[in-house]
């Protein structure tokens, strides 16, 4: 069995969620190593798009930011953030990809402060472009870390919404009619939501993992069905592609 | 329209739209006059202490770092950003203290390198304040409406979030379709500087690759500095006038500034300087070694070319030409493996 790390794990099974001929609204970090892998494995033309113009391209080696110059190499356009923004809100953005420092059971986010806004014990650094992707864009994928901390019953700030309260909630607020999140994937499993509830609920754990380290490293009460699968663990051609095309330097994957 | 929420964040940089069109009409020149000067005059004239500002780029992309090394030489203070992700640009504005407020859309953190040590220090310890929270769309449509004389733009992003409820934005139920929309009030900072690949010396700007929110802030700003790494003759500018994504008749001043965005990536020019980059990371995670920084290449220096020969000169730019070509291997020493 080949050997990887649970950073390599996420960026796999991320990159499987991704669909070819669809688009994805990608954030910084794990995302884009997911979506890089992504169109070099399944999904060659998988449509990435990136929040500060870049819509297209074929990324030559991980950008270390959303608007650097990686994020329209040989892209189909290097457009604004006002026309990215505009084709999510219109409905032509698939996928959001997002990571996240806290999610509730509805699969709200906060990247904005850990403690209170006025006087913050960590001051993270905001929306950015997360709020947009995950009002506009129709399905929101999280990669983030689980533990008691970052999966909690309430957040600290509510940045960037989910589900908010319940079933109907987003469309009563305003936000487009059918979107919301998808998948939340970390280093114990693969989560979605409950049709009815809008809860999160596991999909999958991941090689090595329990049904015990999933709840104890949840901070709310996860839907958890009779039968789990175990993910798939990472294919040695994804690693390959990962160590050695996609992110060589580390700068992601570690 | 029925207002049913209403944000807590301070407004910053509205202007009633008759207002808007008073200080267009009256403060920006549609006489082509050249514009050339030092950067040092253009901070002077058109950046004040106060002031609410943005930058253009995309806060270590494309960013005019020749201008903020020159509002921190000019010891600028009790400034607000439109902090549009910004990046390297707030961090060292917020450390060198510069900015105290901040209307903030992505700030603090520094994307794959992490979060910014000093940015944070400074939020944390209460120095600086967030007076309002937004997102990248927010802002990015603020200056739309400002671009369009508009009082405000109506959306349907940051509904339902605590990023609304800290913005300066309002919900109100539209008239068409009976649902609820976002509307982002207009943005007119009182001053922008925008770091273009080229100008004429009227202010007529080229940038190659993406335009991020350019194009409408350069509009939203009451001045414009243009930073250009080159100045070019008025005929190549009317050779290609589809090029042109900023026109003179908005720009107060041009000041040519070579490399004006190292340490940050210059699309098809050079990439960002990550061991520069690391050394700040590093420096910063104390006051003492903000000083020991800004002492080193900010303060010693006169002006921006001085700054480029200390950070490495020509053999620099040129390794930063390569790896933005992809011709060398990223180093990037603040990751594991580097």
């Amino acid at each position: 069995m080949m050997d990887y790390t649970a950073t390599e794990l996420m960026a796999c099974v991320a990159s499987r969620t991704l669909e070819d001929g669809r688009s994805v609204l990608v954030g910084t970090g794990l995302p884009m190593v997911a979506a890089a892998l992504a169109q070099r494995l399944h999904a060659p033309n998988l449509l990435i798009i990136f929040e500060a113009g870049g819509i297209g391209p074929r990324i030559p080696t991980i950008p270390i930011s959303v608007g650097d110059s990686r994020t329209f190499h040989r892209a189909i356009m290097a457009a604004s953030m006002d026309y990215v923004m505009s084709c999510a809100q219109l409905g032509l953005v698939d996928y959001a990809f997002l990571g996240a420092a806290q999610i509730d059971p509805y699969g709200n986010l906060n990247t904005t402060v850990i403690g209170s806004h006025d006087r913050p014990r960590v001051r993270l650094p905001g929306s950015g472009g997360g709020n947009d992707a995950g009002s506009l864009c129709w399905r929101t994928i999280i990669l983030m870390m689980q533990d008691r901390r970052r999966f909690v019953e309430k957040l600290d700030f509510l940045t960037t919404p989910g589900y908010l309260i319940g079933p109907g909630a987003r469309e009563r607020a305003g936000l487009p009619r059918g979107t919301g999140p998808y998948r939340v994937i970390t280093q114990l499993g693969v989560m979605g939501f409950d049709e009815g509830s809008k809860r999160m609920g596991l999909l999958s754990r991941h090689p090595g993992v329990t049904l015990d380290d999933v709840v104890e490293n949840t901070g709310f009460q996860l839907i958890i069905p009779e039968e789990v699968p175990v993910t798939e663990p990472p294919r040695e051609e994804e690693l390959r592609l990962l160590r050695e095309v996609v992110d060589p330097a580390g700068i992601v994957i570690g | 329209m029925r207002v049913l929420e209403e944000g807590r964040g301070e407004l910053l940089g509205w202007l009633d739209p008759d207002e808007a069109r008073r200080w267009m009409a009256e403060r920006k020149s549609r006489s082509p006059v050249d514009k050339r000067m030092t950067l040092r005059e253009a901070v002077e004239r058109f950046t004040h202490d106060g002031d609410y500002f943005a930058l253009g780029g995309f806060g270590h992309i494309r960013v005019s770092m020749a201008a903020i090394y020159e509002m921190i030489r000019r010891g600028r203070r009790h400034m607000a950003m439109a902090a549009k992700t910004a990046v390297h640009d707030v961090d060292i504005l917020i450390a060198s203290g510069v900015v105290d407020r901040v209307e903030c859309a992505y700030s603090f953190g520094h994307e794959l390198r992490g979060l910014s040590p000093a940015g944070r220090r400074a939020v944390e310890g209460g120095r600086v304040k967030v007076v309002a929270e937004i997102s990248n769309a927010g802002f990015q449509w603020r200056f739309r409406a400002a671009a369009m004389g508009l009082p405000f733009l109506p959306t349907r992003v940051m509904l339902g979030s605590d990023t609304l409820r800290y913005s300066s934005a309002k919900v109100v139920e539209d008239p068409f379709s009976g649902k609820p929309l976002c509307l982002l009030p207009a943005c007119y900072p009182d001053f922008a500087i925008i770091h273009v690949h080229r100008c004429d010396r009227y202010g007529n700007s080229q940038i190659d690759g993406i335009t991020i929110e350019d194009i409408d802030l350069a509009r939203a700003a009451k001045r414009l500095i243009i930073t250009t790494e080159e100045i070019v003759d008025e005929d190549l500018i009317r050779m290609e006038p589809e090029r042109t994504v900023i026109p003179y008749y908005l720009v107060d001043a041009v000041c040519e500034a070579p490399y004006g965005s190292h340490p940050g990536n210059m699309p098809r020019l050079y990439y960002s300087d990550e061991e520069h980059m690391a050394e700040w990371l590093k420096l910063s995670r104390t006051d003492e070694g903000v000083k020991e920084y800004l002492d080193k290449y900010i303060f010693s220096v006169e002006d921006f070319s001085q700054y480029i020969e200390l950070v490495g000169g020509r053999k620099k730019m040129e390794y930063l030409r390569r790896l933005e070509m992809l011709e060398e291997p990223l180093r990037a020493p603040w990751a594991v493996r580097g």
